[in-house]
């Protein structure tokens, strides 16, 4: 068990903060965060300069036009770039944490060549065309069809809770190419362009004020059939790699900004009384061992990913196990009870939707939804680490 | 960084394991029931495997191992509810003769604790009384412990060793059949012990609460091994979402805990010590609540071992830190 850092991984450490210190103080203010051609733009330029800079898709294998970091310095740089404020991921979110790594680890040369390159400049947008109105946290029931024409797939049927559609460039799209198979087979995954005929993206407002996702309608959609990513009927094999990505990794840096903002928690309880509340007191402690331990199991899924079997058997893949259900289980409901004791620290200032910590509040109430409901994340940990038979 | 067990540490792990399998399976458990008082031969044999001696260096006749190491075998303890004072010997093994080798036992009495309990009393060679920080408890000249003001005299706390015939002691009724307590009234100060008192108590509840990881492992592995067997309404009840989620959430909880209690033992920090120990008594006395649940009525029976392990994890839970006193320390940490 060791938790240090390697003099390499400490020179690395080293590097990317002398960078950060370099260009943060130059970057402009942030768009609003409901302003999504403003923060495509943003977000877009800052990977451009994570690019230029050598820290586009860290962890992504070199073959693929990644660093091929190790898991621990991509943990590092998520660790520092939150630490110094650096920008988020954004709108550049499915494109490097979903759409990518599985491109790099199912796709053929020809894709990897077409779509990789333009995800790490920062020059194309990816959405995620997964949930359908009737197929949510129960994917495998998903029912927009693609019919076989020649050498395109054309697709009926429409997608829903699709992050980043008004903006992006690409879609990873799923859908049934064999409707007459087993559910979970008969599934594929297409790479979809966002501009083809028969394309309407609807924006959804959610309930905290934002259009951040949409519905999107398809009306005999032509996609060529070389956009296929896997096997026809492969897809939900290449979805489950595609989701083991996003339940590993994606909310890592996020547990160092939950750190940071526990600490201002504190600060501002002391400055304002509500820290004489011992109970209040009490509620913060606790959820200071909590996010410290989220941030060791992290810690404990990434060390476990560097010695396991990655892509093509290799050891250091990083391909997260099982493990990312129960982080993000707990991980989803800590970051609730972190800003409802915002909510609590702030008293009637909770009522005022414009402070980033009830926008926060607001916007946490998605992630016990968001990629697999509480629920469903529970099921799959009884199922498949505990070994509990599968039922209703 | 590789935060994993490493191959000597597995072989450890395992090795203990499988001792303790061997030596305290459920039929010893269950006749411990009876007579809880812990078995020398037993003792013995885990002193000639290096338990207790874990950490002293090899030129003591040490195994020169650290506190990740002590942390993992009394994880398996905990696994097993192997009942006797094992945080005592294991950090008095260095301080008292005897304990190293498993040829003495001793016990180790928290002051700061009101009452103050001393597990095993007729189980040890030895006491080691450690007075709270305030001042001195169940002193020869403050009266009974816990008498009213007592303690707030602003004196620094020691250690002291007293032979048991030398301790005033009245009698407690125990929750855990297994850890048979009494109430210490007085002893002679006449002995002190040079012991880093901080580290002893941070230690003390780091290696408490690895044995309430292995309780809290153990009862998650008891539950699922239960739901996946068990039928009712003609399928395994653990095909059933109610239980599925309550097994669920007992695994979360537990490794939750396992992060924070290996951490912990890598950095060896006080406060990361305390929200080990804090996370570590939640996972074993809920996990241990919800392993009851999903036996249903075989639960609430004598028979069943899962009482055994919620009543141990309520005595490790009131030991060393409390969650109260533990969340206050984390809470003042974040405005340090």
């Amino acid at each position: 068990m060791d938790l240090g850092c390697t003099p390499e991984e400490e020179d690395f450490r080293a590097r990317l903060r002398r960078w950060l210190g370099e260009v943060l103080p130059h970057l402009p203010a942030p768009p609003a965060a409901t302003d999504w051609p403003g923060r495509r733009a943003y977000d877009t330029a800052w990977q451009r300069m994570l690019y230029d800079a050598g820290y586009a898709g860290l962890h992504w294998p070199r073959d693929a036009g990644g660093q091929g970091a190790t898991p621990a310095q991509h943990l590092i740089f998520l660790e520092e770039t939150e630490r110094a404020g650096a920008p988020y991921v954004g709108a550049n979110f499915v494109g490097l944490l979903h759409a990518g790594p599985t491109l790099a680890a199912e796709g053929t040369a020809g894709q990897r060549a077409r779509w990789l390159p333009p995800i790490l400049r920062g020059e194309e947008i990816w959405c995620q065309g997964f949930s359908e109105p009737d197929a949510g946290s129960d994917l495998a029931a998903l029912r927009t069809r693609a019919v076989r024409d020649g050498d395109a797939y054309v697709i009926s049927g429409s997608k829903i809770w699709t992050s980043h559609a008004e903006v992006a460039d690409w879609c990873e799209l799923l859908v049934r190419t064999d409707p007459d198979a087993p559910r979970h087979r008969g599934i594929s995954w297409l790479a979809m362009p966002m501009d083809a005929p028969g394309v309407t993206v609807r924006p959804l407002r959610t309930l905290a004020g934002s259009a951040e996702f949409a519905e999107v309608f398809l009306d005999e959609v032509r996609v060529p059939v070389a956009n296929r990513v896997g096997a026809e009927n492969d897809g939900w094999r290449v979805t489950m790699v595609t989701l083991s990505f996003e339940r590993g990794t994606a909310f890592v840096g996020e547990v160092v900004a939950c750190r940071r903002v526990l600490g201002a928690l504190a600060r501002a309880a002391r400055a304002n009384g509500r820290w004489d509340d011992a109970v209040l007191r009490r509620r913060l402690g606790r959820l200071s061992a909590e996010f410290t331990a989220l941030w060791w199991l992290t810690q404990w899924n990434v060390s476990e990913a560097m010695r396991g079997p990655g892509r093509g058997g290799q050891r250091g893949g990083g391909v997260p196990g099982t493990g990312g259900s129960v982080f993000k289980l707990r991980y989803s409901h800590a970051r609730q009870e972190l800003y409802d004791t915002a909510a609590e620290v702030l008293g009637a200032g909770a009522l005022d939707v414009e402070h980033a910590w009830v926008a926060d509040r607001l916007s946490s109430l998605s992630y016990t939804i968001a990629a697999g409901t509480s629920q469903i994340q529970q099921n799959i940990v009884a199922e498949r680490i505990l070994g509990l038979p599968k039922g209703r | 960084m590789d935060f994993q067990l490493t191959d000597e540490q597995r072989a450890l792990k395992d090795g203990t394991r499988e001792l303790l399998a061997g030596r305290f399976g459920r039929d010893r458990l269950r006749a411990a029931v009876e007579d809880p008082a812990p078995d020398r031969a037993l003792w013995r044999e885990l002193g000639a495997a290096g338990f207790f001696a874990l950490r002293l260096p090899e030129a003591d006749g040490g195994v020169g191992l650290g506190l990740p190491e002590a942390v993992l075998v009394l994880e398996e303890a905990g696994r097993a509810l192997l009942p006797g004072p094992l945080v005592a010997c294991q950090l008095l093994a260095g301080v008292v003769d005897g304990v190293a080798a498993g040829e003495r036992i001793v016990g180790l009495c928290d002051g700061a604790r009101e009452p103050a309990l001393w597990e095993h009393p007729g189980g040890c060679d030895e006491l080691i009384f450690v007075e709270g920080e305030g001042g001195r408890r169940g002193g020869s000249t403050g009266g009974p412990a816990g008498g009213a003001g007592e303690g707030a005299q602003g004196r620094t706390g020691g250690a002291y060793r007293s032979a048991p015939d030398q301790v005033s002691c009245a009698p407690f009724a125990s929750v855990d059949p297994l850890t048979p307590l009494a109430r210490v009234l007085d002893l002679p100060h006449a002995e002190p012990v040079a012991v880093d008192m901080p580290r002893l108590r941070r230690e003390a509840a780091l290696l408490t609460a690895a044995q309430q990881l292995g309780s809290a492992v153990r009862t998650v592995e008891m539950a699922a091994g239960y739901a996946r067997e068990r039928e009712q309404f003609g399928a395994p009840i653990g095909s059933f979402q109610a239980v599925k989620q309550l097994c669920a959430q007992m695994l979360v909880r537990a490794e939750m805990a396992r992060s924070a209690v290996y951490a912990a033992a890598v950095t060896e920090r006080a406060l990361d010590i305390t929200g080990a120990k804090l996370l570590a008594d939640e996972a074993a006395v809920r996990n241990a609540r919800d392993c009851l649940q999903v036996h249903g009525g075989m639960g609430f029976t004598w028979e069943a071992d899962v009482h055994l392990h919620l009543k141990r994890a309520w005595w490790h839970a009131e030991r060393w830190e409390t969650a109260g006193e533990a969340e206050e320390l984390l809470a003042a940490g974040l405005i340090a």
